[in-house]
């Protein structure tokens, strides 16, 4: 029998790349359940079999480039990517959708710049934004929630539409603009914000549904928080970044600006600050540069969502902070203790 | 250098304007986004090459050469307005959709460098046939890259041949899948970026194959 001497720490760690990615997906889970819940099972199909192509491709490219395959495979960095771009999809789309978008992420957002931990964009977005300005059309198609149409597709039907086996336009009763696209249309045309809040597909504060699930998030992301999982700089400037734009303009010009609270409940705000932004290989690392990070965050989405092309922001202003990275963590880096 | 057939070799592969060199790659990567306008500027490039290496080869004994880069600019821009208005009158609709970028093949670093590089040290046979291989080279990645940006994007090939072949040319597009929903990102810049890099991986990746074969055999008889 040989006895191994080892120095300390005398606890193991255990793989601490797969715990973290597990409590994300613990995280997930509550706002997941939500979606699914108001807005029907398509939110599940989507999740599965993203998860199914980012698995292939992963394993497919790891394979390509001589690499141990299964450690990857099952730290769930894969599974979680998937999970995040899944989420961010309209309900209902084509599976091909799906797999392009994974495909891209994980050959073009993750691989090509030498796998994970050496990506500078975060892989989920880098996905959703090649598939929002390739399929214009597939890509904004939503789906109300059941409280205001008063059905959502089941399973059977969700399936039919992601395999291409059913007449979509039989559904088009219940597809609409989202509340954010709805706003930014609108506004356009000089409605006033208070006319425009008279439409069902408003809640209390965000859109019908959708605050409710942001709620979720915010949930997942306080278990975050508390767990240590992240850290609080990134999601607390993200949302003050949104926050204090939207404030300013609100308070300047009430009748032709959404309110702070509007903002924040709608669209991706909610989990773009707690679980896409906070993504470890591409945010800032320094403590300081994480609050710069965040607040060119929040910023970057208000600007897209009120003079942008667009009616969310999140993804854009994430992989456009990914690119600010390297210098926001030039010009942050801590002093060393002692040297000037 | 005045060997034919390395002359030959070097414009279609081994010094590939587009490829190896790197140069020209405005109008590659802005106006790939069909085969037709590929090869229709790929050609409008290679008379320049052709045209302007041949006059620098000539004239090269009387420039001085304080005042060679200039002169070979005016020679350049003449060529080009030539050409441009050539297109005007013979292929309006090409020259519509090409626009900018038939003058812009003045500044197309390409020219000036073989003018520089090549034709002002060279007689005028190697300098012509110089021209005619680099313009070759530029005018085949310019259209590969056109048909791949193409397929992917619009699931066709060959559209709007009629722009340049008159309209008996119409029926050339061939559509690959009726119902394709178009790849609105390999039309788009980005698009372009990543077709031409996938090229050159794939040129380089042929390069090294050979190499490769021959260095990896021996430690793997070994390992095994």
């Amino acid at each position: 029998m040989t006895s191994v001497i080892v120095s300390s720490p005398y606890l193991a760690p255990g793989n601490k790349l797969k715990r973290l990615m597990l409590r994300v997906i613990v995280a997930l889970l509550p706002g997941t359940v939500a979606y699914a819940w108001l807005f029907g099972p398509g939110v599940i199909i989507n999740i599965i079999l993203a998860i199914i192509f980012a698995l292939a491709f992963e394993g497919a490219i790891l394979r390509l480039r001589a690499k141990p395959v299964m450690p990857h495979l099952t730290d769930f960095s894969a599974v979680v990517a998937a999970w995040l771009f899944a989420l961010c999809l309209p309900m209902h789309v084509p599976w091909w959708l799906v797999g392009v978008g994974m495909g891209f992420a994980m050959i073009a957002g993750k691989h090509l710049y030498g796998g994970l931990g050496f990506n500078p964009f975060n892989p989920a977005m880098v996905g959703y934004v090649v598939l929002l300005i390739s399929f214009p059309r597939e890509m904004t198609a939503w789906y109300l929630p059941a409280s205001v149409s008063g059905a959502t597709l089941g399973v059977a039907d969700a399936l039919a539409y992601s395999f291409g086996s059913a007449d979509i336009s039989q559904w088009d009763a219940l597809s609409a603009a989202t509340p954010l696209d709805q706003v930014k249309t609108e506004l356009g045309q000089n409605i006033p914000i208070d006319e425009i809040r008279q439409s069902p597909l408003f809640g209390a504060y965000g859109g019908a549904g959708w605050e409710w699930v942001a709620l979720c998030w915010f949930v997942g992301g306080i278990y975050l928080l508390a767990t240590r999982t992240i850290r609080w700089h990134i999601p607390v400037s993200v949302l003050a970044g949104v926050l204090t734009l939207s404030l300013i303009f609100y308070l300047l010009d009430p009748q032709n600006h959404a309110s702070p609270l509007f903002h924040l409940m709608s669209g991706a705000v909610v989990i773009g600050a707690f679980f896409i932004a906070t993504d470890p290989v591409s945010a800032a690392t320094t403590d300081k540069g994480r609050i710069y990070y965040g607040l060119l965050i929040g910023m970057l989405i208000y600007v897209i969502r009120v003079w942008g092309g667009y009616p969310d922001g999140v993804a854009f202003a994430v992989l456009l902070a990914n690119m600010c990275v390297p210098l926001i963590d030039y010009y942050t880096q801590p002093r060393v203790y002692g040297e000037q | 250098m005045t060997n034919n057939n390395e002359i030959i070799r070097n414009g279609l592969w081994g010094n590939n304007v587009a490829l190896v060199q790197l140069l020209g790659l405005c109008p590659l990567l802005a106006v790939t986004s069909t085969v037709i306008n590929g090869v229709g500027l790929g050609i409008a490039t290679l008379i320049t090459l052709v045209l302007s290496n041949t006059i620098v080869s000539l004239i090269r004994g009387f420039v001085r050469k304080e005042v060679r880069l200039p002169v070979f600019v005016l020679i350049i821009a003449s060529v080009v307005t030539i050409i441009e208005l050539g297109m005007k009158a013979l292929f309006y609709d090409l020259y519509l959709v090409l626009g900018i970028f038939i003058p812009l093949i003045v500044t197309n670093c390409a020219i000036i460098g073989r003018a520089e590089g090549f034709a002002s040290r060279n007689p005028v046979g190697p300098a012509a046939l110089d021209g005619l291989m680099m313009g070759m080279g530029f005018l085949g990645v310019l259209a590969l890259l056109g048909g791949l940006r193409e397929i992917v994007g619009f699931g066709t090939l060959f559209a709007n041949a009629h722009l340049m072949f008159g309209a008996a040319a119409k029926s050339l597009t061939i559509h690959l899948n009726q119902d394709y929903p178009g790849f609105l990102l390999a039309v788009l810049p980005p698009g372009a970026f990543f077709g031409l890099a996938l090229l050159i991986g794939a040129k380089n990746w042929l390069d090294l194959r050979p190499q490769e074969k021959t260095e990896t055999a021996e430690p793997l008889a070994e390992g095994a």
